[in-house]
């Protein structure tokens, strides 16, 4: 303890342990609330993956993700006003959460058909077609928004986390990382399988390789007998999916209601992932813990600021820095990281088929 | 010799045949995007309990829509003062669309922009007006800039794409402006964080209306954005990125310098929409102050395929959208983020333009954002590579 005292009090470079003494105290402590905030920036970043490694930049994630938290909600609690709520099951799962899980994924694979129509077929530049999805998803929620909630719907409540037993949690030294992975709701322990299962699939399946192939050179995936346009529409739809979780997610998982432009630029945010990750499920998701510390770490600091000297330096800082601490490290991060990281070559290049002659 | 009254027809014909090819898009697309926006607010009807089923609701929100933007000299003003900040922040998006750039940032920039004329503004409010309006103006123009000259540096340095970066730095915006209006801007002794009024600094208006002179630095600003494009070798040289970098940097321009310039440029316009609205119409800021110029702006330049004199239109319509909101709320319930709606499903219209070309049969017609092409369709292939 007095070798760290005496650490701490070295002038100047005191402060660096102080700091790191701070994050060794805090990170088990916010752990459960990093895996939280990573969650939709995981996933977001999983539709972006799987988009760009096919060929298809797509900006939209973040409309797709708002518009598909405002289908879950509303239908949700739609269906709790037919069916009643019903019985709480593991999880704190309802049929009327079922149905607006459902119906959230639905509706951003939906839109990823509309983009995939239009980047694939009508040959849009792709940034433009996102940017549609963007202000469109903003749009329609808020207006539908506005409408309904005078309307005072019935609450569903929303996804509940997991209780492991508190032998496992009260385990010595790694009891934390019990708490951070079990104690949490489905969506979010689901994010880890979901990663790992991506990138197994992307570098070690015939459909991985394929994908891959269309992302890099649909020329010579195509003479090789791949249907570039098949493939490409089939993943950008499927990687809807992971855009609908997102959305499902924020208002039913980590609230349980929806909010005007609730994804707060998340879906940028998992945009950035995938390219500090170097367009790997894996390395998107390492970038979007990063990003997902910053937002925990920042909050820390204005909850319960370390004692000491940093102390006193960080709270000489205005309260709003650390509400835009996660975007600073994202712009950092991505300067930093972003000369290195080399995307798939065809990525965003629309894709003719040569004319038969 | 001719019949200088048969050229003269043939010359209208040729121009009218010309004017349509450039028009028919954006108007069928709006056109379009009007039904769209008269079934949504048809069907939407459905949500609202107990709500009698009105068939002619989407003429009434339209009427009133209409009423509230063009219906008195009062709507007219309001048109035209919610238009400038449009077109500055347009001729923003447009500019950098020009260099290839996608600047979804001018909000951050406009907000950048607001802040730093009023921060000047606090300061020499008792200065005369003619001091004090150009200091003010000039504060908001640079803050703005240098809010555009990160995301063109990062780009330019890094290869960090402008698309994530100008978001980011929206959020980050959102936060400055906070953490200054409720820090050194604020004023002791109000209840919630504002800063003192411009006083001085404040833009003259049309006594007993609301023009401000904002609308003339917006006129005027198109003229200059569109000199600077067509007559000088730098608006050459900005387009000529945008077209081809890698033919910029063969015929001995410098990519790098141009994108950090003209992401300068660009914040400066935007910055210049956010200066004229506080000295204009606020007067003041708040800690909270929100806008939605920077996203309505990129619809204004898209509607006006990126051309400078296009953009005067493109900004009316949008602005006359939004002063005519208030009123369609009032008099048909219809929320006015339908705005957005219509905003969003005008420009689904213009990229499905090829469809449309098909299905209307307007072969001679110039596709509706094509000057959009230009920007960086990836992460990669961009002017430092």
């Amino acid at each position: 303890m007095d070798i760290v005292q005496t650490l701490y009090e070295i002038p100047a470079l005191g402060l660096l342990f102080q700091l790191i003494g701070y994050l060794i105290d805090i990170v088990p402590k916010i752990a459960p609330f990093i895996l939280l905030a990573a969650t939709p920036l995981v996933l977001g970043g999983m539709c972006g993956v799987l988009c760009e490694r096919s060929g298809i930049v797509n900006i939209g994630i973040e409309g797709t993700m708002l518009a598909a938290a405002f289908t879950g909600w509303t239908v949700s609690s739609a269906a709790a006003g037919i069916l009643g709520i019903g019985e709480a099951g593991l999880f704190g799962i309802t049929p009327p959460l079922v149905i607006g899980i459902l119906a959230a994924v639905g509706v951003a694979m939906l839109i990823g058909a509309l983009q995939a129509w239009l980047s694939i077929s009508v040959l849009a530049n792709q940034i433009i077609v996102g940017t549609i999805v963007n202000i469109a998803a903003f749009g329609v929620t808020g207006y539908l928004y506005t409408l309904i909630s005078k309307t005072s719907p019935p609450t569903v409540g929303g996804l509940r986390p997991f209780v492991p037993p508190d032998w496992l949690t009260e385990l010595p030294i790694v009891g934390w990382l019990f708490t951070t992975f079990l104690n949490q709701a489905p969506i979010t322990m689901s994010v880890i399988v979901i990663v790992f299962a991506m990138q197994l699939l992307l570098f070690r399946s015939r459909w991985g390789l394929r994908t891959r192939a269309v992302g890099e050179h649909p020329r010579a995936a195509e003479t090789v007998g791949v249907h570039v346009a098949r493939l490409r529409y089939r993943n950008v739809i499927l990687a809807g999916i992971f855009a609908g979780l997102a959305g499902a997610y924020l208002s039913m998982e980590a609230t349980d209601s929806f909010q005007q432009g609730m994804t707060a630029g998340r879906g940028f945010i998992a945009l950035a992932a995938v390219i500090v990750g170097r367009w790997t499920p894996i390395g998107a998701f390492g970038a979007a813990l990063l990003f997902a510390s910053s937002q925990a770490i920042g909050q820390a600091v204005s909850f319960a600021p370390p004692p000491g000297q940093l102390g006193e330096i960080l709270g000489g800082f205005p309260g709003q820095l650390w509400d835009a601490l996660p975007y600073i490290v994202t712009v950092v991060v991505l300067a930093g990281v972003v000369g290195r990281s080399i995307p798939p070559a065809a990525d965003g290049q629309p894709y003719e088929r040569e004319a038969a002659t | 010799m001719t019949e200088p009254t048969a050229t003269a027809s043939i010359d209208a014909r040729l121009l009218l045949r010309h004017g349509w090819a450039v028009v028919a898009l954006p108007l069928i697309s709006i056109g379009l995007a009007l039904l769209v926006g008269a079934g949504i607010i048809l069907v939407s009807q459905l949500v609202i309990p107990k709500h009698e089923f009105d068939p002619w609701l989407p003429i009434t929100a339209y009427v009133a829509l209409f009423e509230g933007a063009f219906g008195s000299e009062n709507a007219i003003v309001n048109t035209l003062v919610a238009s400038t900040p449009l077109v500055l922040a347009g001729l923003s998006v447009g500019l950098a669309f020009k260099a290839g750039l996608f600047n979804i940032g001018a909000q951050g920039q406009f907000l950048i922009g607001a802040l730093g004329a009023v921060a000047v503004a606090v300061n020499v409010s008792s200065q005369p007006p003619l001091v004090a309006i150009p200091l003010a103006l000039g504060g908001g123009l640079l803050a703005g800039a240098a809010w555009g000259f990160i995301p063109g540096a990062l780009k330019a340095l890094s290869g960090a794409h402008e698309v994530v970066t100008t978001i980011m730095l929206n959020y980050i915006a959102v936060a400055v402006v906070a953490a200054v209006v409720s820090g050194p801007l604020d004023q002791p002794g109000s209840p919630s964080p504002i800063t003192a009024e411009v006083r001085n600094a404040a833009l003259p208006v049309i006594p007993g209306t609301d023009a401000h002179a904002g609308i003339l630095i917006a006129i005027a600003a198109v003229f200059i954005v569109a000199a600077l494009l067509d007559r000088t070798t730098l608006g050459f040289e900005i387009r000529t990125v945008g077209a081809n970098p890698d033919a910029a940097r063969y015929a001995g321009m410098h990519p790098r310098r141009l994108t950090m310039l003209t992401m300068s440029l660009a914040g400066l316009l935007a910055g210049a929409a956010g200066a004229s609205e506080v000295l204009g119409v606020t007067r003041m800021m708040t800690a909270s102050y929100s806008t939605t110029v920077g996203f309505d702006a990129i619809a204004v330049a898209l509607l006006a395929n990126t051309n400078p004199y296009a953009i005067v239109p493109s900004a009316l319509l949008f602005g006359a959208m939004r002063a005519g909101a208030g009123l369609m709320q009032i008099d048909a319930g219809v929320p006015p983020e339908l705005i957005d709606v219509l905003q969003a499903t005008i420009l689904l219209f213009l990229v499905m333009g090829p469809v449309l070309k098909r299905v209307f049969r307007l072969r001679g017609a110039r596709s509706g954002i094509e000057a959009a092409d230009a920007i960086t369709r990836s992460y990669a292939g961009d002017v430092t590579r």
